[in-house]
C-alpha cells in the first residue's frame, strides 16, 4: 500500500460518494455543489495519472464553466430552500435495479478480460498536444479541431437564438411568464 | 501493489451507472443535465485511462477527451438555454409539464 494507491482510493471515494449524493440529494443546490466536488475529484484523478493539461482543462471548463452555469440556471428557475418533490417509489426501484444489473453485467465483462499493453508511461507535454492538434499530415487532428470550432460557433449562435426574447408586439398574450405560448 | 487499469475501469463504470440512475429517477431538467455530465465524465476517465495504460506513446485518448469536454460545454450551454426558455413558457422545468407536443 503505497502513497499513490492511497491517493487513488481517496479520489475514487470522493468521486463516487459525491456523484451518488449529486443524483440523490433532494435539494437541487446541494446537488449542484456535490457535482462540483465530483468534478474536482475527477480533475485530481487526471493529476494523479499525470495528465496535467487535461486536469487543467477539466477544472477550467467543468468546475469553472459548466457547474457555474448550472448554478446560475438553478437560481433563475428555483426558489431557494425549496426541496424537490419526492420521486415515485416504483420508478426509483426500477431505475436502481436497472443500473445495478447493467453495472454488474459490465463489471463482470471487464473483470474477466485481460488488458495487455505498455505499462503506464506516456509522457505528455502541452507542446506535443498543440503540434498534434494543428498537424495536417496522416494521423493529425486538424480536421476534428476545425469541426469542433464550427460546432462551438453553431452552439453559440443557437443559444442566442433560443434564449432571445421575441418582440412583445407579436401576440397579445406574450410577456406574462406563466402563460402557455404554443 | 500498483493500481491496475481494472480498478480505474471499476471507478468509471460505477460513475457511469450512477449517472444512469440519476437520469432515470430525476424529473427535473437541470438535475437530468447534471446526470448526463456525470456520464460524460465517466467516459472521459475511460479514454484517459486506456490512453495511459495501453497506448503510452500516443495521444488519441487525450484528443477524444478534449473534444468531448468541448462538446459537453456546448451541449450544456444549449440545454440551459432551452431549459430557461421552457421555464419562461411553462413556469416549471419538470419534464412532465412540458407536454404540449403530445396528442
Amino acid at each position: 500500500m503505497t502513497v499513490s494507491n492511497i491517493v487513488f482510493y481517496l479520489l475514487s471515494t470522493m468521486i463516487l460518494v459525491s456523484g451518488l449524493l449529486a443524483v440523490t440529494s433532494r435539494q437541487i443546490f446541494r446537488s449542484a455543489i456535490y457535482l462540483l466536488f465530483s468534478m474536482i475529484g475527477i480533475a485530481g484523478l487526471y493529476f494523479w495519472l499525470q495528465f496535467e493539461f487535461i486536469a487543467a482543462v477539466q477544472i477550467v471548463v467543468y468546475v469553472g464553466g459548466i457547474v457555474v452555469l448550472i448554478i446560475f440556471s438553478i437560481f433563475l428557475t428555483h426558489r431557494v430552500g425549496s426541496d424537490l418533490p419526492e420521486p415515485d417509489y416504483k420508478r426509483t426501484l426500477f431505475a436502481g435495479l436497472a443500473s445495478l444489473f447493467a453495472f454488474v453485467l459490465l463489471w463482470s465483462v471487464i473483470k474477466h478480460n485481460e488488458f495487455y499493453g505498455d505499462q503506464p508511461n506516456g509522457e505528455l507535454s502541452v507542446k506535443r498536444i498543440g503540434e498534434e492538434m494543428l498537424n495536417y499530415q496522416q494521423g493529425g487532428f486538424v480536421l476534428p479541431f476545425e469541426v469542433v470550432s464550427i460546432l462551438l460557433l453553431a452552439a453559440m449562435i443557437g443559444c442566442i437564438v433560443i434564449a432571445m426574447r421575441t418582440a412583445p408586439s407579436n401576440s397579445p398574450e406574450e410577456g406574462e411568464p406563466g402563460g402557455h405560448k404554443i | 501493489m500498483e493500481v491496475s487499469l481494472t480498478q480505474i475501469l471499476f471507478l468509471s463504470t460505477a460513475l457511469f451507472f450512477i449517472g444512469v440512475y440519476g437520469f432515470l429517477t430525476r424529473r427535473n431538467m437541470i438535475t437530468m443535465l447534471m446526470a448526463v455530465e456525470l456520464m460524460l465524465n465517466a467516459v472521459n476517465i475511460n479514454f484517459i485511462a486506456f490512453n495511459k495504460y495501453l497506448w503510452g506513446g500516443k495521444l488519441d485518448g487525450v484528443f477524444f477527451t478534449i473534444f468531448i469536454i468541448a462538446i459537453a460545454a456546448a451541449e450544456a450551454a444549449v440545454a440551459i438555454a432551452i431549459v430557461i426558455n421552457i421555464y419562461r413558457n411553462y413556469a416549471s422545468i419538470d419534464v412532465e409539464d412540458a407536454d404540449s407536443l403530445k396528442l
